[in-house]
């Protein structure tokens, strides 16, 4: 078990050197002068003098590399242009939001996408299975955006059950900052649980022909109790799997609608920087929701043997 | 005529199991599916409209007409009117030839990557361990976030865009196409190949290429929707195509404003990604589960 651990730790630390990597070279191959770009045609020669040698422009490649890599070790993701502090400083402020968001959102996505795929796998081929399944891959079809715009204009506009955007008043309390990431949650959660459905329908009808199901009832034992506890428990491997994968859907669709809501969140956060042209924050953002993607995954990978005994590493 | 091997076998060889039965059975099963053939109909409408707008359109789409400003949907205007007049319809079906290009481009870019990539990855074993670290490593990245990053260092120009979603959808591409070489790579036919001394560059074409037009095929298709609805969200967020440029994305955009006293200015174009994705969904599973190799027992 130590071994695998320290395998699959020493494996997201190669992922983790790729991404950064990748991160680096994206910002680098702006055509043009970065500091240009990012100061904009109105800077002066000493302006874009000066920020090339605040961001170590003027270095070579491969020290600029170097730097990079070590300030990175160091927890160090540069500075914004535009907000004036450390990038790590303004993902910190932005994270709340964030955060609770996709933890809502999943919780909406499971409560909805795992009984819908056992009621889906055990009435397999009918009507409701059908149903189902056409549901789940219109959720897939529907852009985020354009569900919350609809849910904003229904549920927060006409009915008046939710705020229309925002993340409350600056001296809101938590419950109130969450009320206003009931919608977007919704909205979030309501997409991803089509893919989560799928799983849990895909991995619940390879479960349900297998002996210990058919035993389950032949000792007659409720059906409850042979979906939920025989079945079920059998089927969550896969499902673990897809919500590992999905928690890649959320941040991303997090992105697109914390800025339908107005949420000051991460996503809000590197959609202006793209406007501004503020490539630390980008590059700082593609590293962080990386780094967390990748440690979700690798804690699923862990679960595996808490959901099945019969895992071992 | 076949070239001959200099010890005297035919550098031709015959090709891998031949895909004709496949597709064969495969056209049966998707003729036979009702609801692919829906799908198929109003994608192919959508297909149509857009390509067809300039003689469809009785407006420009950026024609304004004042007087005319936030008119609800009727026999004049089917989709409405916006804040400046311009007709919706026209917009819609003017900005479904943007929408649909990128989408379509996108799966171009993203094959065309992914099948070097992954065919490179599953044939080479040396090549394997570290481009599927690379391959899982931008796969860290949520979707939309690199497309973002890409289209903010590019610049935001249609094909940027284009270029951007197919670096994203290349690494999907790129797993499918490893997964099925490293089969293709142990089968007899590709083993032969080998044997006789077939150039490697030959096998990968003959041998290899042409087995893996299916999943290619099933894989383009879903990144075809994916890619419209990520084109939508670029434009949507401002950071796709200019926003004086009508495509579904910044058509919802600009409508957000009037969404209380104009609903209809982003309805539309929102129904119309819901109804070229779901048809590409569609259609993609019909042909997954059409052209799974399971089905040659029938042949």
């Amino acid at each position: 078990m130590q071994t695998y651990i320290l395998k699959r730790i020493l494996g997201m630390a190669v992922v983790m050197l790729i991404v950064a990597t990748i991160s680096f070279v994206i910002v680098r191959v702006v055509p043009g002068d970065p500091a240009a770009i990012m100061l904009g045609p109105d800077a002066s020669p000493a302006d874009i003098a000066d920020l090339r040698a605040r961001l170590g422009l003027e270095r070579p490649l491969p020290a600029q590399y170097a730097i990079f890599m070590g300030d990175l070790l160091t927890g160090d993701l540069g500075r914004s242009i535009f907000l004036d502090r450390p990038v790590v400083q303004a993902l910190a402020e932005r994270a709340e939001p964030t955060i609770c968001l996709t933890v809502m959102a999943t919780l909406v996505a499971l409560l909805i996408g795992i009984p819908a795929g056992i009621v889906s796998a055990v009435r397999r081929g009918s009507a409701v299975d059908q149903a189902t399944l056409g549901l789940a891959m219109l959720g897939a079809s529907i852009p985020s955006f354009w569900l919350g715009l609809l849910f904003i204009q229904f549920f927060a506009v006409r009915l008046g059950w939710f705020p229309v955007a925002g993340y409350g008043d600056p001296g809101a309390g938590f419950l109130e900052r969450l009320r206003h990431l009931v919608l977007p949650a919704l909205v979030l959660g309501l997409l991803s649980s089509a893919l989560i459905t799928r799983f849990t329908r895909a991995s619940m009808l390879d479960v349900l022909g297998d002996d210990y199901v058919r035993t389950g009832r032949a000792k007659g034992l409720d059906e409850w109790t042979v979906i939920m506890k025989h079945a079920f428990r059998n089927a969550l491997i896969p499902v673990l799997t897809v919500i590992g994968l999905t928690v890649a859907v959320l941040l991303g669709g997090a992105i697109v609608t914390e800025t339908v809501f107005g949420l000051p969140g991460v996503g809000n956060l590197v959609v202006q920087a793209v406007l501004r042209r503020d490539y630390p924050v980008i590059q700082g953002t593609l590293i962080v929701v990386a780094a967390v993607y990748v440690l979700v995954n690798l804690t699923i990978d862990l679960l595996y043997t808490v959901v099945d005994p019969r895992v071992r590493y | 005529m076949t070239a001959v091997h200099p010890a005297g076998i035919p550098d031709e060889l015959p090709e891998g199991p031949a895909a004709r039965p496949r597709w064969a059975v495969a056209a049966r099963h998707l003729w036979r599916n009702k609801l692919l053939l829906l799908a198929v109909i109003v994608l192919l409408a959508v297909v149509a409209l857009a390509a067809l707008a300039p003689l469809v359109a009785e407006y420009g789409p950026n024609a304004m007409r004042i007087s005319r400003r936030l008119q609800a949907p009727s026999a004049a205007h089917f989709f409405g009117t916006d804040e400046f007049g311009r007709d919706i319809f026209s917009r819609v079906i003017h900005g479904g030839r943007i929408s649909l290009a990128a989408g379509g481009l996108t799966v171009l870019v993203a094959c065309a990557g992914g099948v070097l990539l992954g065919v490179l990855s599953g044939y080479f074993a040396a090549l394997d361990g570290i481009l599927v670290k690379v391959v899982d490593s931008m796969m860290a990245f949520p979707d939309i976030l690199l497309a973002i990053a890409l289209v903010a260092v590019l610049g935001p120009t249609l094909s940027n865009v284009v270029v951007a979603l197919g670096i994203v959808y290349m690494p999907r591409v790129a797993r499918v196409v490893r997964a099925s070489t490293l089969v293709l790579r142990e089968l007899p036919f590709v083993e032969a190949a080998r044997a006789l001394g077939v150039p490697t560059h030959r096998i990968l074409r003959r041998h290899i290429l042409r087995n893996l037009a299916s999943p290619i095929t099933v894989q383009g298709t879903f990144i075809f929707a994916y890619a419209i609805l990520a084109e939508a969200g670029l434009s949507f967020l401002g950071v796709g195509v200019s926003s004086e440029t009508p495509t579904w994305g910044t058509i919802i955009n600009a409508g957000q404003q009037y969404a209380r006293q104009a609903p209809w200015i982003m309805l539309f174009p929102g129904l119309a990604i819901v109804l070229s994705v779901f048809s590409l969904q569609i259609i993609g599973d019909a042909l997954r589960d059409a052209l799974d190799p399971k089905l040659q027992k029938e042949v």
